[in-house]
C-alpha cells in the first residue's frame, strides 16, 4: 500500500474507525422498534424487488424488439385487487405495531422516576430530584426507568436520543413526557432535532449511562445540597404560598397535601386528575383551575417565577404528603437552616424517589 | 413509416420538412406580445422559464448545502447563514419550485389541448397567476438579498414570530402572494376541465394527466387559503404582537402547526400528483398500450387528493398531541399509501404485453417508478406512529422527501420537459445525450439521498449546520453525488436550448402518441387547433391511432 | 412534409362534422362582441364564469375557516375572557352595521335584476347606493376601531388589561353589564380576543373594500352601459362576492359581538 499518500491513507483510517451504518441499541424499547424498522425494511424490500423485477422483465420480454405490436388489455380487477388488498393489510399491520411502540414509548411506567429538563435556546438543562443539575449532559442509572418531563422556556425544541429510540418534542408553555430503561452503560448522543434557531447544531450533549455503583458516586459528588423539592420549598415560602395553602380551618386556599396524582372538583364543574401540568397551570394561570368551594383569588404568578422555579413548586408539591412543614413555615420568608434534617416531607422525596433502590 | 425495432419516433422528412407556420410563436413577435398574452401556451412558456430559473438559484443553494456538510465542522460558512441557505432552499425548491413545476408548466400548456379547448377558461386570470408568482418569486428573492430569512420553511412558532430577527414578514408575504398564483391556476384547472372539454370527450376519456391535475388543483383551491391566514397570523404577530400563537400570552403555537400542515401536507401531494400524471402518459405511450386499469388509476388520484386532507397531523406525532390523535391520523397516513401502491402496480403492468421502446421519457419514467417506490415506503417508516419517534426530525425524512420530490416530481417533470418538448418547440431533443442525462440524473440521485437514510437512522438531525464525526463519511458520499446530480440537471438546459435551433423537426406526433395534442401541429397554432375536435375514442386507444394513419394513406395514395 | 398534416386532417374531418351538428343548437350566425374567443357560446361563457366565481368563493371559506377554527378554540378556553371582550363592542353599532349590510346587499340584488333587464339608469342607482352603503359600513366600522385605540384595546405593545380587572373604572360599559373583575390571568387572555376581533373584522373590512373598489370600476362602466346589452355575468359573479362578504359578516356579528346573549 505504499502507493497511498499517507494523507489519503490516514483519511481512510479515520474513516473507517469513525464510521457506523447503524445506531447501538441502549434501551429496552430500542431492539423493539428496530424489530419493527427491519420488518419494513423487509417489506420495502420486496416491495422495491417486485416493482423492479416486473418493470425489467416486461422491458425486456415486451421490448419493441421481441414484441413489435401491443396487445391492448383493459386492466384486471383480480390483479388490481390484489395490489390493493396485500399493501392495504402489511400497512395495518405496521399501524397497528407501530401504534403499540408509540404507546408504549410515551406510557411511562408507574414507578419510573421523573427528572425535569428544560429546553431554552440553545442548552439542555435537566434537574434532577436530588437537586442535582446538569447542562447538555444527562446522567441516568442502568436498569431503571427514566421519565423525562419536558418542557421549553422560548421556542420548540425537541429532544433526541438515537440510541434509546425516543424523542420528544419540548413545548413552551406545556410540559410533555417521555420515558426509557437504559441496558447498556456509556455515553451516547443527545441531540436537539427541531429547529431552534441560530446555533441548533449546537444544543447538543451527552446522555451517560452509569452502573448503580457508578450513578450513586455521581448522586453524591453533583449535589448541591438541597433536594428539587427543597429548592421548591423555600420558594414555596418565599411566594408565601403557606399564607393561603396552609390546611387551616380558615384557609383561603386548599391544602396541597396529597394533592398530587388526586382528582379534584373544579370550579367550573368538570374534574380533573392534579399532574404536573395541572399543577404548572394553577400557578400560572389559577383563574381558570380553582378547586371547587374556593373563591378566584389566587394571583397569576406568570413571569414571576422561572421555569425552573415552577419545576421545583411541582416536584415539592408533588411530594408533600402532610400540612405539618407548611404549617411551621407560614410565616417565614425563608427556610431556616436548620429545620432540615428534621423528617419533614421535603427531604424524604429524594430519599424516596431520587436513589436507586436495589 | 418507421420500422426502426428500438424506437417508435417516426419524424417527418428532415430534407423538405419546416416548422409550421403560423404557430402560437411566431404569430406575435415583441416582448409585450409575451408579457400581455393569454395565450395559455405562451404562458407555460413564461413560467417554463421562471421555475428554470429558481430551480437554479434553489439548486445552487442546495450545492452550498452540501460543500458545508462536507465536514463535521460548520467552516464553510457560520452556523446563521446556514440555517438562511436552507431556509432559502426550502423556500424556493416548493413554492416557487415544485408546486408550480409542472402544473403552471405542462398543465398550462397541455390540459386545454387534451381536452379539446381553445384555451383555459379564465385566460386573464392565467396571467395574472404567473404575474403573482413572479411578484411572489422577487419579493423572495429581495428578503434573501436582504438579509435572508432563517426559521425554516416551516416558519414555526413562537421561533418565526418571536426569536428571530430577519425578514419573515417579506418572506412570509411573498409565499402569500405565490400562494394566490397556485389558488388561481388551480381554479383555472378545475373549471376548465369542468366547462371546456370537447365533444364526445366525457371525464372517463380524459388523459389521465388531466385527472391527477384535476385531483392537484382541489388541494390547491381547498388547502392555499388555510396556507395564507396562517401566514397572515404570523406577520401579524410579529409586526404587532398579538398574540394568537404567542404562549406567553395565551395562545397556542401548535396551533400554527395544525393550520401550516393542513395546507402543507397537502402540498406534497399538490407536488407528486401531476407529475404521476406525466408517468401514466409518458408509460402508456412508450409501451403502445392503454394504462393498465385507467379508472383505477383516475379514481386513486381522487382518493389521494381526499384522504391528503386528513393526514395532516402525523407531522406533530411527537409533539405533544393527543394519543388517539396520533392513532386516528397514522391510520389514515396508512391508508393514503394505498392508492400510491395501486398506480405503481398499474403502471408497472401497462408494460405487459406492450411493446416498450425507451427513449428518454421513459428513463425518467422508470426512474419515477423505482425511486418513488423508495420515497413511498420510506413514508410508511414515517406514517407507523411508533418508527416516527425515531425517524422524525432526522436526515431520514429529509433523505424521503427528497426521493419523492426530487426523485420522484424532479424525474416526472424531465420525464414530461422531454416528452413535450418536441410539441412545444417543434424540434426533438438530441436523443442520445438526453439518454446519458436520465442516467447521470439517476445515479447522482442515489448517491445523494440513500446515505441519507442512513445518517437519519443513526440519528443525524436535520438542519445542523455541524455533526459529530462519525457521519462525516456518509455526508461525503451524498456531497459526491450532489455534484453528479448537479451535473445531470445542468446536461437538459444546454440541450435543450441547443435542440431549439438544431434540432430535427419532430412534426406533428413524433411518438405516435394518442393524446389529441399529438393531433396537431407542433408548436400548435394559437388556438390550438383549426377545427374544434371531437373524442370519439377512448383515451389511450392505439387501435384508433392506427386506423387514422390508414384512412391517411389510403386518402393521400 | 408528407407525415406532418397526415392524421391532423383526419381528425379535423370528423371533428368538423361532429362540430357542425353541435353548433347546430348553440353557434349563432352573429356573435356578440364580449365572447371571448375561446368559448363557443355565451351561455358557455357565463356558466364557466359563475363556476369560477363559486370555486373562488369556497377558497374564501378557507380563508376565513382559519380564523373561525383559531376562534372557536380559544373561545372555548378562554370563554370569560370572550365574553368581558365582546362587552366591549358596542351592539348598536354592530346592529346598525348588520342593518347597512343587509340593505346594501339587497340593492346589489337589484343592480343584478336590473342589469339583467337591461335597466341601465336602475343599475348604476343599484350600485351607486351600495356602494354608497359599502362606505357606511367602514364609516362606522372606523367608529368602532378608534373607540378601542381610545381604550387601548388593540393588541401589541400598549395592550390595557384596564377595563376588564376593574371593571368599574370604564362605567359607560359597567353601567350596562355590571362585570365581575376577571382575575389577572384570564384578563390578559381578552388580548386574545382582540387579536381575533381585529383579525376577523380586518379581513372582512379589507374584503369590503377591495369590493368598493370594483363597484366603483363598474358604476363608471355601467353608466356607458356595459352591463345593461345582455352581457351580466360580471355584474352577477360581483354580486355573489357582495353577498358572499355580507354573509361572513353576519357570522362574525353573531360570534363576536353576542357571546353570552343567549343566557
Amino acid at each position: 500500500m505504499s502507493h497511498i499518500s499517507p494523507t489519503i491513507w490516514q483519511f481512510l483510517v479515520k474513516w473507517l474507525t469513525n464510521f457506523a451504518l447503524f445506531p447501538p441499541e441502549a434501551s429496552k424499547i430500542a431492539p423493539q422498534m428496530d424489530a419493527l424498522f427491519f420488518f419494513m425494511v423487509l417489506v420495502s424490500l420486496i416491495g422495491l424487488t417486485a416493482v423492479v423485477l416486473l418493470v425489467v422483465s416486461f422491458s425486456i420480454l415486451y421490448s419493441k424488439k421481441r414484441h413489435p405490436v401491443a396487445v391492448q388489455i383493459e386492466g384486471s380487477t383480480l390483479l388490481e385487487a390484489t395490489w390493493t388488498i396485500i399493501p392495504l393489510g402489511l400497512f395495518m399491520v405496521m399501524f397497528v405495531w407501530g401504534a403499540l411502540i408509540y404507546f408504549r414509548v410515551y406510557t411511562p411506567p408507574a414507578n419510573a422516576m421523573n427528572i425535569y429538563v428544560v429546553g431554552k435556546q440553545w442548552m439542555w438543562k435537566a434537574e434532577h430530584p436530588g437537586g442535582q443539575h446538569e447542562i447538555n449532559s444527562l446522567h441516568v442509572p442502568v436498569g431503571h426507568a427514566v421519565q423525562l418531563t419536558l418542557i421549553s422556556e422560548d421556542v420548540f425544541h425537541s429532544f433526541s436520543i438515537p440510541a434509546f429510540r425516543v424523542k420528544r418534542e419540548a413545548i413552551p408553555g406545556r410540559y410533555t413526557t417521555v420515558w426509557f430503561e437504559a441496558t447498556t452503560p456509556g455515553t451516547y448522543h443527545l441531540f436537539c432535532t427541531q429547529y431552534c434557531g441560530t446555533e441548533h447544531s449546537h444544543m447538543i450533549g451527552d446522555v451517560v449511562v452509569l452502573s448503580e455503583e457508578d450513578y450513586r458516586k455521581w448522586l453524591a459528588s453533583s449535589t448541591s445540597g438541597n433536594s428539587l423539592a427543597q429548592n421548591g420549598e423555600r420558594l414555596f415560602a418565599s411566594l408565601s404560598c403557606a399564607a393561603c395553602h396552609n390546611a387551616r380551618p380558615d384557609a383561603r386556599g386548599p391544602s396541597l397535601a396529597n394533592v398530587y396524582g388526586s382528582r379534584l372538583a373544579l370550579s367550573t364543574g368538570g374534574t380533573v386528575i392534579a399532574d404536573d401540568a395541572y399543577l404548572r397551570e394553577s400557578i400560572l394561570n389559577p383563574s381558570q383551575h380553582i378547586t371547587q368551594g374556593y373563591a378566584p383569588i389566587m394571583p397569576t404568578y406568570q413571569g414571576q417565577v422561572s421555569e425552573e422555579g415552577v419545576i421545583a413548586l411541582v416536584e415539592y408539591i408533588r411530594h408533600l404528603d402532610s400540612d405539618y412543614r407548611v404549617q411551621q413555615t407560614t410565616n417565614t420568608t425563608d427556610l431556616l437552616p436548620e429545620s432540615e434534617g428534621k423528617a419533614a416531607p421535603a427531604a424524604q422525596a429524594p430519599a424516596r424517589n431520587g436513589t436507586v433502590k436495589p | 413509416m418507421n420500422n426502426n425495432n428500438n424506437t417508435i419516433v417516426d419524424l417527418p422528412d428532415q430534407a423538405t420538412a419546416r416548422i409550421p407556420q403560423p404557430n402560437f410563436i411566431s404569430k406575435e413577435n415583441g416582448l409585450m406580445s409575451w408579457l400581455l398574452t393569454g395565450d395559455h401556451k405562451r404562458i407555460a412558456i413564461l413560467y417554463l422559464i421562471s421555475i428554470t430559473f429558481f430551480f437554479f438559484i434553489g439548486g445552487a443553494l442546495a450545492g452550498l448545502i452540501r460543500l458545508e456538510l462536507l465536514t463535521p465542522q460548520a467552516d464553510l460558512m457560520a452556523t446563521d447563514t446556514y440555517n438562511k441557505v436552507f431556509t432559502m432552499h426550502g423556500i424556493i425548491m416548493i413554492f416557487l419550485f415544485l408546486v408550480p413545476s409542472v402544473p403552471a408548466t405542462l398543465g398550462n400548456f397541455l390540459i386545454p389541448m387534451m381536452i379539446g379547448a381553445k384555451d383555459l377558461a379564465l385566460p386573464k386570470v392565467n396571467l395574472l397567476s404567473w404575474y403573482l408568482y413572479m411578484a411572489g418569486g422577487i419579493l423572495a428573492l429581495y428578503a434573501m438579498m436582504t438579509g435572508g430569512v432563517d426559521t425554516g420553511w416551516t416558519f414555526t412558532t413562537p421561533l418565526s414570530t418571536h426569536y428571530v430577527n430577519t425578514n419573515v414578514i417579506t418572506t412570509g408575504f411573498a409565499i402569500f402572494v405565490a400562494g394566490f398564483s397556485s389558488i388561481f391556476t388551480g381554479l383555472n384547472f378545475i373549471v376548465t376541465i369542468h366547462k371546456m372539454r370537447a365533444p364526445g370527450m366525457t371525464w372517463f376519456r380524459l388523459p389521465l394527466f388531466v385527472w391527477a391535475h384535476y385531483a392537484a388543483s382541489i388541494l390547491m383551491v381547498l388547502g392555499t387559503p388555510v396556507l395564507a391566514i396562517a401566514i397572515v397570523l404570523v406577520m401579524l404577530e410579529r409586526a404587532f404582537g398579538i398574540g394568537v400563537f404567542d404562549p406567553a400570552k395565551g395562545g397556542d403555537p401548535l396551533l400554527f402547526q395544525h393550520l401550516f400542515w393542513f395546507y402543507s401536507h397537502p402540498a406534497v401531494y399538490i407536488m407528486i400528483l401531476p407529475g404521476m400524471g406525466v408517468i401514466s402518459e409518458v408509460i402508456s405511450t412508450f409501451s403502445r398500450k392503454r394504462v393498465f386499469g385507467y379508472t383505477a388509476v383516475a379514481f386513486s388520484s381522487v382518493a389521494i387528493a381526499v384522504f391528503g386532507f386528513f393526514v395532516w397531523a402525523h407531522h406533530m406525532f411527537i409533539m405533544g398531541i393527543s394519543n388517539y390523535a396520533v392513532l386516528v391520523f397514522s391510520l389514515l397516513t396508512m391508508l393514503v399509501a394505498v392508492p400510491s401502491a395501486i398506480k405503481i402496480f398499474n403502471w408497472a403492468f401497462t408494460l405487459y404485453k406492450g411493446s416498450i421502446t425507451f427513449e428518454t421519457p421513459m428513463l425518467y419514467a422508470f426512474g419515477f417508478m423505482g425511486l418513488f417506490t423508495i420515497g413511498g415506503m420510506t413514508g410508511v417508516f414515517l406514517g407507523a406512529s411508533g418508527t416516527d419517534i425515531h425517524l422524525t426530525e432526522t436526515y431520514f425524512i429529509v433523505a424521503h422527501f427528497h426521493f419523492v420530490m426530487v426523485g420522484g416530481m424532479l424525474m416526472a417533470f424531465l420525464a414530461g420537459i422531454h416528452f413535450w418538448w418536441p410539441k412545444i418547440t417543434g424540434r426533438m431533443y438530441p436523443e442520445k445525450i438526453s439518454q446519458l442525462a436520465a442516467v447521470v440524473t439517476f445515479i447522482g440521485f442515489n448517491l445523494t439521498f440513500f446515505p441519507q437514510f442512513i445518517l437519519g437512522v443513526l440519528g443525524m438531525p436535520r438542519r445542523y449546520a455541524s455533526y459529530p464525526p462519525e457521519f462525516q463519511v456518509l455526508n461525503v458520499f451524498s456531497t459526491a453525488g450532489a455534484t453528479i446530480l448537479g451535473v445531470g440537471y445542468l446536461l437538459p438546459v444546454l440541450y435543450l436550448i441547443w435542440s431549439l435551433k438544431y434540432g430535427a423537426i419532430a412534426g406533428n406526433n413524433p411518438w405516435q402518441a394518442t393524446g389529441l395534442e399529438w393531433q396537431t401541429q407542433s408548436p400548435p397554432l394559437t388556438e390550438n387547433f383549426t377545427v374544434m375536435p371531437v373524442m370519439d375514442h377512448e383515451a389511450y386507444d392505439y387501435e384508433w391511432l392506427e386506423s387514422q394513419k390508414a384512412k391517411e394513406v389510403a386518402s393521400a395514395g | 412534409m408528407p407525415d406532418n398534416s397526415a392524421i391532423v386532417h383526419g381528425a379535423q374531418e370528423s371533428a368538423t362534422a361532429a362540430n357542425n351538428a353541435n353548433g347546430a343548437n348553440s353557434a349563432h350566425p352573429e356573435q356578440p362582441s364580449y365572447l371571448r374567443h375561446h368559448f363557443n357560446s355565451t351561455e358557455q361563457q357565463a356558466d364557466t364564469s359563475n363556476f369560477a366565481m363559486w370555486l373562488f368563493l369556497l377558497t374564501e371559506v378557507m380563508f376565513f375557516g382559519g380564523l373561525f377554527t383559531a376562534y372557536l378554540i380559544y373561545r372555548n378556553w378562554y370563554y370569560p375572557a370572550f365574553v368581558a371582550g365582546s362587552h366591549q363592542l358596542n351592539v348598536i353599532w354592530g346592529t346598525l352595521n348588520t342593518v347597512v349590510l343587509i340593505a346594501s346587499s339587497f340593492t346589489m340584488a337589484m343592480g343584478v335584476w336590473c342589469a339583467e333587464t337591461r335597466r341601465r339608469k336602475g343599475l348604476v342607482l343599484s350600485l351607486t347606493l351600495t356602494f354608497v352603503l359599502g362606505l357606511c359600513f367602514l364609516g362606522i366600522k372606523s367608529i368602532e376601531y378608534r373607540e378601542k385605540f381610545e381604550k387601548h384595546h388593540v393588541p401589541g405593545a400598549h395592550y390595557s388589561l384596564q377595563s376588564f380587572v376593574d371593571p368599574a373604572s370604564d362605567p359607560e360599559i359597567f353601567k350596562e353589564y355590571h362585570d365581575k373583575p376577571l382575575p389577572l390571568d384570564m384578563a390578559r387572555h381578552t388580548e386574545i380576543y382582540f387579536s381575533l376581533y381585529f383579525a376577523m373584522t380586518g379581513m372582512h373590512a379589507l374584503h369590503m373594500i377591495i369590493g368598493i373598489g370594483i363597484l366603483g370600476f363598474m358604476i363608471y362602466r355601467a353608466r356607458a352601459g356595459a352591463y345593461t346589452s345582455g352581457h351580466v355575468t360580471f355584474v352577477e359573479n360581483f354580486g355573489l362576492y357582495w353577498h358572499f362578504v355580507d354573509i361572513v359578516w353576519i357570522y362574525l356579528f353573531a360570534l363576536l359581538y353576542l357571546i353570552s346573549r343567549h343566557q
